[in-house]
């Protein structure tokens, strides 16, 4: 049973509270935390709640890049500069459960939980998200996809908590698409986000749902680069069944309740060519 | 009519218009009070353990260390059953606590009662159990020859029927093996109550459910009390659908209550819910039906399973209705079907809205398109062609005696217009939120269906409901035993009551035990059984009213239109005015004609009255990626007629809505015994995005006989064919054979 | 840093004194359970249909994911602060005119969802509508009343905003 809750008010008080006992579990939005709690999964007996820290819930543009607040809500993400600032985060956030999902999640929590099934994680790998975590004994930054080690797990070390995230402002396309059985409210079947890289003329695709830790699909990636002329912003046809085959390849799904591995190795890869289609328009090279 | 067109509800009650409900407004301040809100003086909380294993024995439980925390006042387990440690809704097979097996994952196995749910929780979970884990039996199809997991033996039912002659065959045959799924009631208010204990030893149950007498019948023999020490008054009800025809906590807030001597509560969490009622059940169906070159269905050939789980609850009666409408709303002159329900390890399976008729019509319609397809002739002209007319007999020899407007529900509903093409937004596609789908991936599909299903119980069933009509100086209080669980059943009460007497001051007294049965708000029953009751008790009224008058005045009145007129036509008494300062009490028991058994061949006169339905669905279908999005499901349904037009809407757009769910989405996914997704994360119930808009192309209202006012019972109805309908819209979108629902998308795309 | 001790609850304007051992329990529980406040619903506990719905410092969140340990201090409004007690606001009249309640259970979560929808796009569409309620499961109507209500209950806004506009 919880048996302390403790209101921190400072990104410094997080820090000494955890290093006074670092079995104590941090609260954001709670969307994860208290399935879990009313469900008996976990019973913590000291409750840190960090959603008021005011360093945590706000964002701000850094240069080239913009550092989100790790309780920034998936509301604000979706709605608002954010959305502008970063398109396929956006979209993303859309798809998180429920309005009310949406107004109490946070970006550091659905990093921090580290499901597959994430929503945000796709994106933030594809975008190249570096992390900024934090404890008493200092900070450090880290990619997302080494935070995230496994079917949620993480990287932190004792008394370590996720202050924010960076990502790059692009000014380019980006999209996300996400297949549920479900129009709305729904956890991802799979998902995938495809960022558009014009200074490098490359596309970052990040998946989703279908490996134990964030994936990019590197090889599908390289191999694109020579059918995409970001002149006219077209892509050359006869690239696309490989490319869609590529990342079809950088998949390890599994059969489980919400699908099966065959259909989600199939529908990653038609996301992946979805996504890219719907920026380069598709135009034979004899024409 | 459609349903796009604004309704309102009216301050003007009586039959046939929108009045509108009593509990509207309670419900709409939250104030109403649902079984879960209650909450007495010195209460405890009552939790089930229940079992992980779908099949095991008990080697031993040891609860000393949940019984020696703090707050635990009481762990109970079968040995502290007072009476049977049996009970069931149709026959008693099931214990209240398991003893020494367990039949499926999920079963209860001991009770707590605590000063808190957390503390209750706990103490469950240190309660030990030794089980020795056997191999569960999990397939529908070997149960039938598969050593017995119960004493009752694996076979709860087998049913044959043998129409005509078995040597005929038509010029085409088509063949198909069909699964439906296990789809659940999902109610929003989870199984909840109260069980209060008096001194003398006696027992007040408050709890949601669909049919209290029956609880109480099977309360008083596990509690091994006479009938009046087990009292029964409903509490608020938050959704049913067949799901709370079954007893789940009631004996167990019983013992706990009577065991503590304090009020005890509980609430089944969504988890708890989903192992604490039956299911649909799951049905394997093959199927040969012989067509001659026009088209005309010569016989149906067809093999129905279904899979009843550990107990057999209603498995009986559902499968009766499975082979007893095996041929659909459709005349055909020979039939040969066998169907068995059967017990496995899997959750018992019992009542859910369209009762057995669900399955088969999926099957059916499939089989329809299939013979419109081989003959070239359009799916909804070979509707039309086999349609049952009055007087027709369906496969139990049973003649059609009322209103069977199946021509004319066809016929309404393919004249009414078809939906404009989607709206330009990714939201409004396949995949909706999830932005999957661009308009070049759309394909769109047209699919038809239609669906007959029996009104109230069959089978010779004694089925009966009692009213209590009291009037004071002008004001009524109408009694019956009769759950409301959201219909709309309060709502007619008020207005039959104000449709014979013309009084508007008009209370409808709490259901419960102290009156006689109602029977289930199921079957599509209530309206003309308890309805049927009130009208029954209001009208007896009113007689005596005349005969008090004709006592004290010695003029004889006759009652027309609400009025009292006088033998001579000179004087016009209203009836409200004439029931002032003058006291009734009139008590009723009202019953449909009789029904028979089936007999050795399947023949007989089972069933009281028939309903029809057709259902037309519209699909967008994104065939690469096998996502749906239904665009809109349009309707017609024979309702004999309408005493509330808004509640009929709401019960037809309602009932649709959970037929769209079974075509696509919701199943409770089994893995050896096990449900994978007994949570609302992963059961997906359709929300609003997946919801099209529902036109109502046309209610037929031609009056049953013998029916209050002749209005057919509306409830179920539309969750039968509008499941076939969506599946066959996206067969026509996809070309795909699709035999199973739900349909997933890995069973579009990887086709 | 502050930790919570015994202190007290700010739901619909009044201000609860708690126990320190609710600290640890869901609002949802706490609301109903201790203040007696059984409007809002438990139909999940797990934030998948809405049935709990309420505004915590305004946002409209489910109350059984919120630790009331960290509601503390906070502005909460339930069901019950709809309207004053004896009237309905517009949207609750709405519901009861368009037929869009049945058994009621997910009725106190969707009228506060809307309420809080209404505020933000007093004019939605249909679309708009059935996204802002997907987090509201139903499983009675079919949500075409409720969406009805919605409509009614925007148009009677919308016209009485008209109304207080002409008199400017």
């Amino acid at each position: 049973m919880i048996m302390e809750v403790l209101i921190a008010s400072s990104a410094e008080e997080i820090c000494e509270l955890l290093g006074q006992d670092n079995s104590r579990q941090l609260l954001a939005g709670g969307t994860d935390f208290m399935v879990e709690v009313n469900y008996r999964h976990r019973s913590p007996s000291s409750v840190i709640a960090i959603d008021r820290v005011p360093e945590l819930r706000n964002w701000h543009h850094d240069g080239d890049s913009v550092v989100i607040g790790s309780c920034v809500t998936y509301r604000e993400i979706e709605r608002g500069p954010l959305a502008t600032l970063v398109p396929a985060l956006a979209q993303a956030a859309r798809t998180v459960g429920s309005p009310q999902i949406r107004n109490a999640g946070t970006i550091g929590g659905n990093i921090g939980t580290a499901s597959p099934a994430g929503d945000m994680i796709p994106v933030l790998s594809a975008l190249g998200a570096e992390v900024s975590l934090r404890s008493s004994e200092g900070k450090r930054e880290i990619s997302l996809d080494d935070l995230i080690v496994g079917v949620k797990q993480t990287s932190l070390g004792q008394g370590e908590f996720i202050e924010s995230v960076r990502v790059p402002v692009l000014e380019s396309p980006q999209e996300f698409l996400k297949v549920g059985s479900r129009s709305a409210m729904v956890i991802s079947v799979t998902s995938l986000a495809l960022i558009t890289y014009p200074k490098t003329q490359s596309v970052g695709i990040g998946l989703g749902a279908v490996n134990p830790r964030p994936t990019r699909a590197r090889q599908a990636e390289e191999f694109i680069k020579d059918f995409l002329n970001w002149e006219s912003m077209q892509v050359d046809p006869s690239g696309l069944d490989h490319f869609k085959e590529l990342v079809s390849e950088a998949s390890r799904p599994i059969d489980d309740h919400r699908s099966i591995a065959a259909y989600r190795r199939h529908s990653i890869g038609v996301l992946a060519q979805r996504a890219l289609t719907r920026i380069f328009s598709e135009r034979s090279p004899s024409v | 009519m459609t349903a796009t067109e604004t309704y309102k509800v009216g301050a003007r009650s009586g039959v046939g218009v929108s009045s509108q409900r009593p509990d509207a407004v309670p419900k709409a301040t939250g104030e109403f009070s649902f079984s879960s809100d209650l909450s007495s003086h010195n209460m405890l909380w009552g939790k089930t353990l229940r079992s992980p294993h779908p099949s095991a024995r008990i080697r031993n439980i040891d609860y000393s260390e949940a019984l020696a925390i703090s707050g635990v006042h009481a762990i109970l387990t079968a040995s502290d059953v007072p009476g049977k440690n049996l009970f069931g809704l149709e026959h008693p097979d099931q214990p209240v606590l398991a003893d020494d097996i367990v039949r499926y994952a999920g079963e209860p196995i001991a009770l707590v009662a605590a000063e808190h749910p957390e503390i209750a929780a706990d103490a469950i979970s240190r309660i030990h159990v030794d089980f020795e884990v056997l191999n569960p039996l999990v397939d529908a199809e070997s149960a039938v020859t598969a050593d017995p997991i119960h004493p009752e033996g694996n076979v709860i039912r087998h049913l044959v029927i043998d129409y005509g002659d078995p040597t005929s065959s038509g010029d085409v045959t088509v063949e198909g093996t069909y699964e439906v799924g296990m789809q659940d009631q999902a109610f929003m208010g989870t199984e909840s109550g109260m069980a209060v204990p008096s001194p003398d030893g006696s027992v007040d149950l408050y709890i949601s459910t669909q049919w209290l007498h029956s609880d109480q019948n099977q309360i008083i023999e596990a509690l091994n009390l006479p009938e009046d020490m087990v009292r029964l008054t409903l509490a608020g009800v938050g959704g049913a659908f067949g799901g709370r025809e079954d007893v789940s906590m009631h004996v167990h807030l019983c013992m706990l209550a009577l065991h503590t001597g304090r009020p005890v509560k509980m609430i089944y969490d969504r988890n708890e819910s989903f192992l604490g009622h039956v299911h649909r059940h799951p049905a394997k169906i093959w199927y040969r039906h012989h067509a001659n070159k026009d088209g005309l269905l010569v016989k149906v050939e067809g093999k129905i399973i279904l899979d009843g789980g550990a107990y057999a609850s209603t498995t009986s009666a559902v499968l009766a209705n499975a082979c007893c409408f095996s041929t659909g709303p459709y005349k055909v002159d020979n039939a040969q079907i066998e169907g068995w329900g059967v017990r496995t390890n899997n959750p018992p399976c019992g009542a859910m809205r369209g009762f057995g008729n669900v399955q088969t019509c999926f099957a059916i319609e499939a089989q329809m398109d299939k013979i419109a397809s081989a003959l070239d002739i359009d799916p909804v002209e070979l509707r039309l062609k086999n349609a049952l007319e009055p007087g027709d007999q369906i496969i139990t020899g049973q003649k059609i005696t009322g209103a069977a407007p199946v021509k004319e529900v066809i016929s309404s509903l393919a004249d009414h217009p078809m939906p404009e093409p989607a709206i330009n937004d990714l939201l409004a596609r396949p995949g909706g939120t999830g932005r999957t789908t661009d308009q070049k991936h759309v394909k769109r599909g047209v699919g038809f269906a239609v669906s007959i299903k029996n009104l109230m119980f069959a089978e010779g069933f004694d089925d009966s409901s009692e009213a209590l009509c009291e009037v004071n100086d002008g004001s009524v209080a109408i009694h019956t035993a009769c759950v409301e669980v959201g219909q709309g059943f309060v709502t007619l009460v008020h207005q039959i009551a104000e449709e014979v007497l013309g009084v508007s001051d008009i209370t409808v007294i709490p259901a419960d035990t102290s009156i006689g049965s109602a029977g289930s708000t199921s079957a599509s029953r209530q309206t003309w059984m308890s309805g049927g009751a009130v009208l029954k008790a209001c009208e007896a009224v009113v007689v005596n009213l005349i005969e008090q008058i004709a006592e004290e005045e010695g003029v004889k009145y006759e009652n027309l239109d609400g009025a009292l007129v006088s033998e001579d036509g000179t004087k016009t008494i209203p009836i409200a005015e004439a029931l002032r300062g003058r006291s009734f009490q009139e008590k009723v028991v009202h019953r449909h004609a009789p029904t028979f058994p089936l007999d050795e061949k399947g023949q007989g006169n089972a069933h009281v009255s028939f309903a029809f339905a057709a259902h037309r669905a519209v699909v967008d279908v994104d065939q690469e990626l096998g996502l749906v999005r239904v665009v809109e499901i349009a309707t017609s349904q024979d309702v004999g007629r309408i005493l509330n037009p808004i509640q009929a809407v709401g019960q037809i757009e309602g009932g649709i809505t959970q037929g769209l769910g079974l075509a696509v989405l919701e199943e409770l996914v089994m893995k050896n015994g096990v449900i994978q997704n007994a949570n609302f994360t992963d059961y997906l119930l359709p929300t609003a995005l997946d919801t099209p808009p529902i036109e109502i192309a046309s209610l037929i209202e031609e009056p049953e006989p013998g029916a209050p006012f002749g209005a057919k019972g509306i409830g179920e109805p539309p969750t039968i064919s509008s499941t076939p309908a969506v599946v066959a819209a996206i067969r026509d979108a996809t070309g795909l054979d699709l035999r199973r629902v739900p349909v997933r998308p890995e069973d579009i795309a990887l086709e | 840093m502050s930790k919570v001790t015994q202190d007290h609850l700010n739901v619909n304007g009044t201000k609860f004194t708690i126990d320190d051992s609710w600290l640890g329990e869901s609002l949802l529980y706490t609301l109903r359970e201790q203040l007696g406040l059984y409007g809002s619903k438990n139909a999940c506990e797990q934030g998948e249909c809405g049935s709990c719905s309420i505004l915590l410092d305004k946002a409209l969140v489910c109350a059984c994911l919120v630790l009331t340990g960290s509601a503390i201090g906070r502005d909460i409004k339930t069901i019950e602060s709809l309207a004053p007690e004896g009237s309905l606001s517009v949207i609750q009249q709405a519901f009861v005119d368009a037929g869009a309640i049945q058994c009621g259970f997910c009725t106190p979560g969707l009228l506060v969802t809307i309420e809080d929808f209404l505020d933000d796009n007093a004019e939605p569409t249909e679309l708009e509508i059935r996204e802002a309620i997907s987090g509201n499961l139903c499983r009675c109507t079919g949500y075409g009343r409720i969406v009805e209500a919605v409509r009614i209950a925007s148009k009677a806004s919308t016209d009485t905003q008209g109304t207080a506009d002409d008199g400017n």
